[in-house]
């Protein structure tokens, strides 16, 4: 019998040497292993055997079944790993095809930068009121101390619903109304952004709606150097710590002294270029004190206390910060325009 | 107002202040100036020749052959092809080497005629010639027959110099004048003025103005000073070329000696004069009256106007002759048989002059002025000048005395300056000394009137100055703005935040953006056609808002809905080869139930939203999927469960006009006072979109107030389930008519508290139901809180289901 043994081991061994499938493999152990198989086969000769030998057989047995399963588990491992890598092989797919995104879309950019804006100024203190864009004569011009036939009225030509009704023409009445709510308590700090309107024929750079964002601020001691202060503040964390500010002296009929405010122009920095008009500066907004008769209106003393305002424009902004050439493009709402905005 | 630099010197010494400089002054003290054109366009080596001959040239008709002498020694032969040239001219002659704007002139032979140079007209001078009479404009410049020949046309057209383009600020009306921007330029530099003295040896004529005219104010609230001079004997022709060349450098047209003289005046003083032909006033009489009811006047435009009494006019005592500070009238007009005249200097009530001018039409320097109101001192004073320039340059004889009438009288305001204020508000800390002087270089007379209190005596010229803030400005001006200082605001600070409408509306931005739509702002104007388009949406009884005077038909109404707006957004978008269009606005829309607007409109804020086209581009892994209405609805179920009302809406099958009938629901929003539509979400009416030229487009509006009123961010956490679940899942086949909302309210009304959820996975309409049915999926999900259901109890609850909706929809269960 140990003679058939070993015979079966070294016939089994040398068949496995040559498996090169797991389906033989299988077959394979079947054959030599399975209830049916050849050791099976040989043991059942073993009821014939003496007690003394019987054991040593078995062992033997045993021996070449081990050496025969070593032999599987191994070849049957290597034909799990080849599978496994086939399968990965096969899977492969080209990761430089575009994903599957979800399409994301954009803030307009006017509204962009008014949040930009709104939360600088919510950072330093201050509160956002809103106003109706259909205003009254009295709190869009009188109110402002521009009475009727006053001919700063000029400055800008207004679109009339009645003689005493009209689409505001600057976020201005905002401050009246700011006021008049306020009731006399200070400190009052607000920004007020909106729509206004004025009539102006349509072009590259005027467009008869458009956004503004007005500041106000009143208190017992508000002087002009607080408004710079302010102002400066404002410049440098909507463009950069590098710019700076200059005031020239102008003309608002609500404000008294009032100011344009230039700053570093964007482009060159403050060299010179031509969005500029090679002057360094590039203008973005009017500001002023508050003129006494305006406080007047909106229930304050002058004499007790002072303010300061100003009003941004955010096309003017927009224009410069994204160096786009037409402030029409703005209203047009083309998607090839807007979804330029993207980015956060 | 246009500035000549040249002409300004006249009054300030401006040595070592080139135009550049001065301009920057000028601009840093607060007089914007837009730019400072050279009146020299490039023109050099031009000199003043005399035509002595003029022939044909023999090979072209249109040309000219002169021998022109421009006093060089020997005589140039030109060739010249402007119509009006002829011998005995005096005429601008580029001689070889001389530069033109453009161009440098040659020796050359024209049709083989040699020709030393070219006679130039003022165009090739770089001159505006539309301030040139016609024939001037036509051909070459005619000067003056004294002119001196040879010398250089730069100094005989005063063309060495630059313009100052002031764009001036309402209140600076003190700049529309010469000496005005003397007195600033001495204010910005200190130097003193050197100012003309009218009024000297004025009289040549025996006789008394009161002889020939008198003057009455009837208007007495529109006018408070009328002066008038006559004067006697004028010769009508050109004015000198000096004043022609300030008229042009100012932007004048030059027409003859009077006009030019009252217009050069104007331009010196700020003061508008008007100049009457004596012999056209009847009775030798001037009122300033209003107009009378029906009176017209053909003004000097050769426009007839119609007058409402609330206009100026100056008349004698039959007629009309102009209308006060606008224009004069034809019947009286000063022409080449003049001999008279009668010259006016006045003051007008500012708002009567502007409210004349705005409503004819009819802007003029002179009212442009006016309109801001005269200085009353410079009356009288401008009015002598103009009659000794008259006298001087129209040989005029000035009769003794002024006719005048004055109804009020000007004293120049005293305004009370506390150094401490200057201080105050400026946040300086300027010396009494530093602001005395300020208020020097003004020209203001500061007397003291306490410790560093002043009172400030505003010369009238300065109307503008009327409180303290005012005179604050000026030091604050001439100090510098640059030298005031930065500082912080004082005090307490404060807390900023949004409102919770501001925190929403950067909520649905955020939340509609991330969903791949664009945020779109449109115009709140729309015709009137655009505002019925939604009358669900606009308003059953909102009357349009009409624009008194609207610049276009299609922006003539204010809003009353934002779906036309983005419809048309979207139109323009396809035509643009944008076909996949997701768009959202948020915005006000104007409401008012009034004819005419007697109180403001409600403004109501909007979110609206459109989608057309495909909700994504076909990807190389898949098709494109076209939008449908369950996109646009989904949106809003994000945005309702964001801002937490999620609860309260509901969606009910609505057939508002301008919508698909089958593809609309009305937004319902649950509120104290009951179920209230707030919107409606649908596909475009098949017709609106072929109006529109749309695809199938899906769109949404609906009013923000009662979601800001609602929206409730606060987050109410429940504990996580500690008992499984039981999942059952029905269909049920129904008629095609019941809704998937009204199954899963029935199912939500009637399985008891054990029912954790219901949703719809699926409908199916086809072969295997009936045409008239549908078969509807539903996945039912069963839990108790505080223990595991038992198959029983489930079994129970399910079964009141399937009986409720057999009951209630003769649902049959699906096998």
């Amino acid at each position: 019998m140990k003679e058939r043994l070993e015979a079966l081991r070294a016939e089994a061994l040398e068949q496995l040497k040559g498996v090169a499938d797991a389906g033989r493999l299988n077959d394979l152990r079947v054959h030599y292993l399975g209830k049916k198989g050849q050791l099976t086969e040989i043991l059942r000769g073993m009821g014939a055997l003496s007690a003394e030998e019987r054991p040593i057989i078995g062992q033997a047995a045993n021996d070449v079944r081990a050496d025969i399963e070593i032999v599987i588990a191994e070849k049957q491992e290597a034909f799990d790993r080849a599978a496994t890598a086939g399968r990965l092989a096969a899977e492969t797919i080209d990761v430089t095809l575009p994903g599957k995104a979800p399409s994301v879309g954009a803030v307009h950019p006017l509204n962009k930068v008014a949040q930009e804006i709104e939360d600088i100024f919510i950072g330093m203190g201050y509160t956002i009121a809103e106003g109706p864009e259909v205003e009254t004569d009295y709190f869009n011009f009188e109110a402002l101390n521009l009475p009727k036939n006053h001919p700063a009225r000029d400055m800008q030509d207004s679109f009339y619903i009645t003689d005493e009704i009209l689409l505001r023409t600057h976020t201005s009445p905002v401050q009246i109304r700011t006021m008049k709510a306020m009731n006399g308590k200070t400190p009052v700090k607000v920004i007020c952004p909106g729509k206004v309107y004025r009539r102006d024929d349509d072009d590259a750079t005027h467009s008869f709606m458009f956004h503004q964002i007005e500041g106000l601020v009143i208190g017992p001691n508000i002087r002009m150097s607080d408004l710079k202060g302010t102002l400066l503040q404002f410049v440098r964390e909507m463009y950069g710590s590098q710019m700076e500010i200059r005031l020239r002296p102008s003309f608002f009929p609500f404000t008294e002294p009032s100011a344009e405010v230039d700053v570093t122009c964007v482009q060159c920095g403050g060299s010179g270029c031509r969005m500029c008009k090679h002057t360094g500066w590039i203008e973005i907004l009017g500001c002023g004190m508050v003129h006494p008769k305006v406080l007047e209106h909106g229930g304050y003393d002058p004499n007790e206390v002072t303010g300061f305002a100003f009003g941004i424009g955010v096309e003017r902004i927009a224009l410069l910060k994204y160096e786009i050439d037409d402030i029409r493009h703005f209203y047009a709402n083309d998607t090839k325009f807007l979804s330029q905005f993207a980015k956060q | 107002m246009n500035v000549s630099y040249r002409w300004l010197s006249e009054y300030i010494d401006l040595s070592g202040i080139e135009p550049q400089k001065l301009t920057e002054m000028m601009t840093r003290g607060g007089i914007e100036i837009d730019s400072v054109p050279s009146r020299n366009a490039g023109v050099s080596n031009v000199v003043v020749g005399y035509v002595k001959t003029r022939e044909k040239h023999p090979d072209a008709d249109k040309l000219s052959v002169v021998t022109v002498d421009a006093g060089t020694g020997e005589d140039l032969q030109i060739v010249c092809g402007a119509p009006n040239i002829a011998a005995g001219q005096k005429v601008p002659v580029a001689k070889v080497g001389a530069k033109l704007p453009g161009i440098e002139i040659k020796k050359a032979k024209l049709r083989g005629v040699e020709s030393q140079g070219m006679i130039c007209s003022a165009r090739e001078l770089g001159i505006n010639d539309k301030l040139l009479p016609k024939e001037q404009q036509e051909g070459i410049l005619v000067l003056p027959s004294e002119t001196e020949i040879g010398r250089d046309i730069l100094d005989v057209l005063a063309l060495s110099d630059h313009i100052l383009e002031l764009d001036l600020t309402p209140n600076r009306s003190d700049c529309l004048s010469m000496l005005g921007v003397a007195y600033e330029v001495s204010a910005l530099t200190g130097r003193s003025l050197r100012l003309p003295d009218p009024g000297q040896d004025l009289y040549a004529a025996a006789d008394k103005t009161s002889d020939h005219i008198s003057v009455r104010i009837t208007a007495t609230e529109n006018c408070s000073l009328y002066t008038a001079r006559y004067i006697k004997g004028v010769k009508v022709g050109p004015s000198p070329l000096w004043m022609q060349n300030r008229l042009i450098a100012a932007g004048v047209r030059p027409i003859n000696n009077i006009v030019d003289i009252t217009n050069y005046v104007m331009l010196e003083y700020g003061q508008p004069l008007h100049a009457f032909d004596a012999k056209k006033i009847a009775e030798g009489r001037i009122d300033v009256r209003l107009a009378k009811p029906g009176e017209a006047l053909v003004t000097l435009d050769d426009q007839e106007r119609k007058l409402e009494p609330h206009m100026l006019v100056i008349a004698d005592g039959e007629k009309a002759l102009g209308l006060a500070g606008v224009m004069g009238g034809a019947n009286s007009e000063v022409t080449e048989d003049t001999t008279d005249i009668v010259l006016e200097s006045a003051k007008f009530d500012g708002g009567t002059i502007r409210r004349t001018s705005r409503q004819l039409g009819l802007r003029s320097e002179a009212s442009a002025r006016f309109e801001k109101e005269v200085d009353p001192s410079r009356v009288r004073e401008a009015l002598d000048r103009a009659a000794g320039l008259m006298a001087k340059y129209a040989e005029g004889l000035v009769t003794e005395g002024i006719a005048e009438a004055e109804t009020a009288s000007f004293e120049p305001a005293v305004v009370r300056l506390s150094l401490d204020r200057v201080n105050g508000m400026l946040g300086t800390s300027l010396s009494s000394l530093e602001a005395e002087t300020i208020l020097t270089r003004l020209q203001f007379a500061a007397v003291s009137a306490g410790n560093d209190v002043w009172d400030v005596t505003v010369p009238t010229r300065r109307g503008d100055m009327t409180r303290d803030v005012d005179l604050i400005e000026e030091v604050a001006r001439l100090h510098g703005y640059d030298e005031i200082p930065t500082t912080l605001i004082e005090g307490a600070s404060t807390a900023g935040s949004l409102t919770k409408p501001q925190a929403i509306r950067r909520e649905l931005r955020t939340l509609l953006t991330n969903a791949g739509l664009q945020e779109a702002i449109s115009y709140s104007v729309t015709s009137a056609q655009r505002t019925g388009l939604f009358p669900a949406l606009s308003g059953e009884d909102v009357k349009p808002i009409a624009l008194a005077m609207p610049m276009s038909e299609e922006r003539s109404v204010l809003r009353t809905t934002i779906l036309p707006s983005l419809m048309e957004a979207a139109a323009y978008n396809l035509t643009r080869k944008n076909n996949d269009i997701a768009l959202f606005e948020i915005a006000s829309v104007y409401h008012s139930d009034e004819e005419a607007l007697t109180r403001l409109p409600q403004e109501k804020p909007r979110l609206a939203l459109l989608l057309a086209g495909s909700r994504r581009a076909a990807g190389w892994n898949r098709p494109a999927e076209t939008v449908d209405f369950y996109d646009a609805k989904g949106l809003l179920e994000t945005a309702f469960r964001r801002l937490g009302i999620e609860a309260r809406i509901s969606y009910e099958a609505a057939q508002p006009e301008g919508f698909h009938p089958g593809r609309t629901a009305a937004i319902k929003l649950e509120t104290e006072r009951g179920a209230e539509t707030i919107g409606y979400v649908g596909q475009l009416h098949p017709e609106l979109q072929r109006e529109f030229d749309l695809p199938d487009t899906f769109a949404a509006e609906l009013s923000l107030a009662p979601v800001y009123e609602y929206a409730d961010n606060r987050i109410e956490y429940k504990p996580l389930p500690r008992y499984p679940a039981m999942e059952r899942d029905i269909a049920v086949v129904v008629d095609r008519g019941v809704s998937g909302g009204a199954l899963t309210a029935a199912i939500e009304a009637s399985a008891g508290e054990l029912l954790e959820s219901v949703r719809v996975f699926d409908v199916y309409t086809g072969d295997r139901v009936a045409a008239d049915k549908k078969s509807v999926a539903l996945a039912l999900v069963y839990r108790h809180a505080e223990r595991t259901l038992t198959d029983d109890e489930v079994t129970a609850a399910h079964g009141n289901v399937l009986a409720r909706l057999e009951q209630s929809f003769a649902a049959e269960l699906r096998k």
